[in-house]
């Protein structure tokens, strides 16, 4: 165990730094020329060579690329070209607000996902059955952007019950958390109907109702448990998800986090922000692809680590 | 469309008037209010901070020599008392006002004046605006790095200053009120170093009390405040992050004050047409031209009749439906609100068929193809769209090519890369109110360079020397004379036909029925998009 750990660190890695190489090198292509955003408009072309020269954009790009590891392992994400604030404060200012979204999220998919997998298993091929699962393929296709912009307007402009975006208290949470964690609700639906099916099948199952156990019994100690367990495993796949969701969402409800702060910088181009989400989201999916792997083993033993 | 505009100009004169001075000396101070910006707050430090967002609130916390009337484009002194022009115009001299103190409690005197200009202009600043100190004298040596210190500037004792100029610059006094030119405390920014814009210290209206990063901003009144009366709130919070969308909806349910990106394009209709919310809607003209370029040094635009038959062949008033009307004609470079339009020029005219037959005299009675850049956000493409057709109406097959921002405005800075391109969404507006400020970068033989803003190339040395004879003319008696220089050259300009002048955006807010102050304040030309300072809360009057 301790080893395949060790192994799997190191490749990850591996993944972030050809992550890092890739983006810095779709970054450079991109004819942005940040000098000139900061020489501003009415600038010389000898201000902004001067600038070029600060910045050390003038040199070729594998220089530039080893001074960014460089300053990457002192923890130094760069300047912002545009706020021109430290790239890390300005993520780990936005950070808690990132993370509680997505805990959120996942309990609200978990909560749904596994409620409606579960009735549409136990009612399975009735109408109910079939409307729930209509229901999860919608959360599934539904663009967020959509989602999250009808939620705001019925809950929160129409009927009230909710700010009108924002950010600080449990009641600003909700709306975004649900946008996000619907699409989770969609797969973890018919995760959840197809594992209870396969659990309702097992010889234990069939042995618990010949001993004559209540039937809710049987669904709560012996059936959804270890239903649930595989899918569990899944929130570590889910973390890497999130990470395209939030762009949209925490844009639509003025989510301060750091999806806000990425589209913001993609539509001004300001490279050292962009270059620094990415990175910590690649983080975050490969840390969540490696966490998934270690659960997986522990809730069934039959998978072994190699 | 004509008559919409009539009546803004109209306010924006009339603001200046005995009611505007009356509403505010009456206005009791206190109070708050909230707005609202989709993206965050880049940087408060008055040397960088060059965006639609930070432009006011940079005025609020900070002053320079210079100012402007409330609303209006009038110059007035600041914290300058009072200033005397030698008589060649290349000698100003500054007497401070005295008592004026930073919000860390220092006095501000004539030491500040000079920190901060030498400060905006030293390369290693990287300001953004240090091009606009080019007629002090010792620019050119702080520019190459090699002076520490403008020699132009002397500090006389500590509530006089001399700014000496390498050559007679009549639009000096604007550039005393921009805010590159706001005054800083040495010691200040010199804790904070690089973070200096996260922590501004000035001796403006309003000072920053908390900042909390992608979330919000609160400025609290300065109760020291030099200028009496002002501001008239207690607190302004800026909440970041809502899409104007979100901020319009929660304008209307009172959870904001001021929509600070205006109200959406998709909301306009909507919105102006509610009885409940139309009369706290606010138009204003601002200093901005939509237009198109023409590469000249390109075939076929190098050829003068292709550029005018293409001003003939553009339907502006289409272009100004496709916005729903918030915008009016243009048919020449300047804005009207800006000194030096001539309101009598009548432009080409909108003429499919005479634009063909000059095409035809041109040498392309076919047309020909070409390609019309535009940045890539609504409504810019469908605008494009609307061009589109009306080149096709007279043969020109012109294909879009719809980029991010920066990456139109390098194809533009690009000697052969943009034939046309539509200015929307990255047009210029004037930093200052004065006609040369639509010339140099834009229209002018400076600008015409790799990566400069002269997208279409146009390089008329004979205007730029007009231009350079006209801002000689310092004296303020030949005001008029200089006004009417710039107005021909601009008129001569429309001649060559590098640009298709398409329309002059008016610009629309709105206002919280728990806010008071006229209209012009909440759409001012200068101190955009709103002068804060003077906004006063009814909850206290």
């Amino acid at each position: 165990m301790g080893a395949y750990v060790v192994r799997r660190l190191g490749e990850s890695l591996l993944i972030l730094l050809g992550i890092s190489l890739v983006t810095f090198a779709l970054l450079y292509l991109v004819p942005a020329d940040p000098e000139r955003q900061i020489a501003g408009r009415s600038a010389t072309a000898e201000t902004v060579a001067n600038i070029r020269a600060q910045l050390g954009l003038d040199q070729p790009f594998h220089i530039q690329y080893a001074r960014y590891l460089g300053n990457l392992l002192q923890g130094d994400l760069g300047r912002s070209y545009l706020q021109r604030t430290e790239v890390s404060e300005l993520i780990a200012a936005r950070m808690p607000a990132t993370l509680l979204l997505m805990l959120a999220a996942i309990v609200v998919e978990l909560i749904l996902g596994l409620t409606i997998g579960a009735i549409a298993a136990l009612k399975r091929n009735s109408a109910v059955d079939q409307s729930l699962m209509v229901f999860s393929f919608v959360t599934i296709s539904a663009p967020q952007f959509v989602v999250g912009i009808l939620l705001l307007y019925v809950f929160a402009v129409q009927l009230g019950w909710f700010p009108i975006g924002g950010y600080g208290t449990l009641a600003h949470l909700v709306l975004p958390a649900i946008t996000i964690g619907l699409l989770g609700t969609g797969w973890y639906s018919r995760m959840m109907r197809s594992s209870m099916i396969d659990v309702l099948a097992q010889d234990y199952v069939r042995t618990a109702r010949a001993k004559g156990l209540g039937k809710l019994r049987i669904i709560f100690r012996h059936v959804a448990p270890n239903a649930i367990l595989p899918i569990i495993a899944m929130i570590g796949i889910d973390i890497g998800l999130f990470m395209s969701g939030i762009v949209v969402v925490e844009s639509v409800f003025g989510w301060p986090g750091i999806g806000q702060l990425a589209w913001q910088a993609i539509q001004r181009v300001d490279i050292p922000i962009i270059m620094g989400v990415t990175l910590v989201s690649a983080c975050f999916i490969v840390l969540g692809n490696l966490l998934a792997d270690l659960i997986a083993p522990l809730v069934d033993p039959r998978i072994k680590l190699k | 469309m004509r008559k919409t505009f009539l009546t803004s100009v109209l306010a924006l004169g009339t603001a200046v008037g005995p009611a505007l001075a009356q509403d505010f000396t009456e206005a009791k101070q206190g109070g708050s209010m909230i707005v609202t910006y989709k993206d965050d707050v880049s940087t408060l430090d008055p040397a960088i901070g060059y965006d639609w967002q930070n432009w006011s609130m940079i005025k609020s916390l900070f002053d320079g020599l210079m100012d402007y009337e409330p609303g209006t484009t009038v110059l007035k002194k600041d914290l300058a008392e009072d200033y005397t022009i030698s008589e060649d115009g290349t000698v100003y001299t500054f007497k401070l006002r005295e008592g004026v103190k930073f919000h860390n409690g220092r006095e501000m005197t004539a030491e500040d004046v000079k920190y901060s200009l030498d400060r905006v202009t030293n390369p290693e600043t990287q300001s953004p605006g240090a091009g606009f100190f080019g007629s002090i004298e010792g620019y050119d040596a702080m520019a190459a790095g090699e002076a520490d210190s403008l020699s132009g500037v002397t500090v006389i004792d500590p509530y006089t200053v001399e700014i000496k100029l390498s050559r007679p610059d009549a639009t000096f006094l604007h550039v005393m009120a921009i805010n590159f030119s706001s005054i800083v405390p040495k010691e200040v920014v010199e804790e904070f170093g690089p973070d200096f814009g996260k922590n501004p210290v000035g001796t403006g209206a309003f000072y920053l009390e908390d900042w909390t990063l992608g979330q919000s901003l609160t400025f609290a009144r300065n109760t020291d405040y030099w200028n009496e009366g002002l501001p008239k709130l207690d607190q302004i919070t800026f909440e970041i992050g809502l899409e104007p969308i979100v901020a319009l909806l929660r304008l209307q349910q009172g959870q904001a004050d001021i929509p600070g990106d205006g109200i959406p394009p998709a909301k306009f209709l909507e919105v102006t047409e509610d009885p409940a919310f139309k009369d706290f809607v606010i138009e204003g003209g601002q200093l901005h031209t939509g237009y198109i370029t023409m590469n000249v040094n390109m075939p076929p635009f190098d050829n003068v009749k292709v550029r005018q038959a293409v001003n003939m062949a553009i339907n502006k008033d289409r272009a100004v439906r496709i916005i729903n009307g918030r915008a009016v004609p243009a048919n020449q470079p300047l804005p009207p609100t800006m000194p030096g339009y001539a309101p009598d020029y009548e432009g080409y005219p909108y003429d499919p068929e005479a634009a063909k037959a000059l095409l035809a005299e041109a040498g392309f009675p076919d047309g020909f193809e070409t390609e019309l850049y535009v940045y890539n956000t609504d409504p810019n493409p469908r605008i494009a769209q609307s061009f589109q057709q009306d080149l096709a109406a007279i043969g020109i097959k012109a294909e879009i090519r719809s980029l991010a921002q920066a990456n139109v405005i390098a194809a533009g800075g690009e000697p052969d890369q943009a034939p046309m391109i539509w200015s929307g969404g990255m047009a210029w507006i004037a930093d200052f109110p004065d006609p040369s400020n639509f010339y140099g970068p834009i229209l002018g033989c400076d600008g015409a360079v790799q990566g400069g803003w002269n997208w279409s190339w146009y390089c008329n040395e004979e205007l730029d020397a007009a231009a350079d004879a006209a801002d000689a003319m310092t004296d303020p008696a030949m005001a008029e004379e200089r006004e009417a220089a710039w107005r021909d050259i601009y008129l001569k300009i429309m001649e060559d036909a590098p640009w298709v002048p398409v329309f002059n955006e008016q610009r629309f807010t709105m206002r919280s029925a728990k806010l008071g102050g006229p209209d012009s304040i909440f759409v001012d030309p200068v101190h955009v998009p709103v002068n804060y300072d003077f906004v006063y809360s009814t909850d206290v009057q």
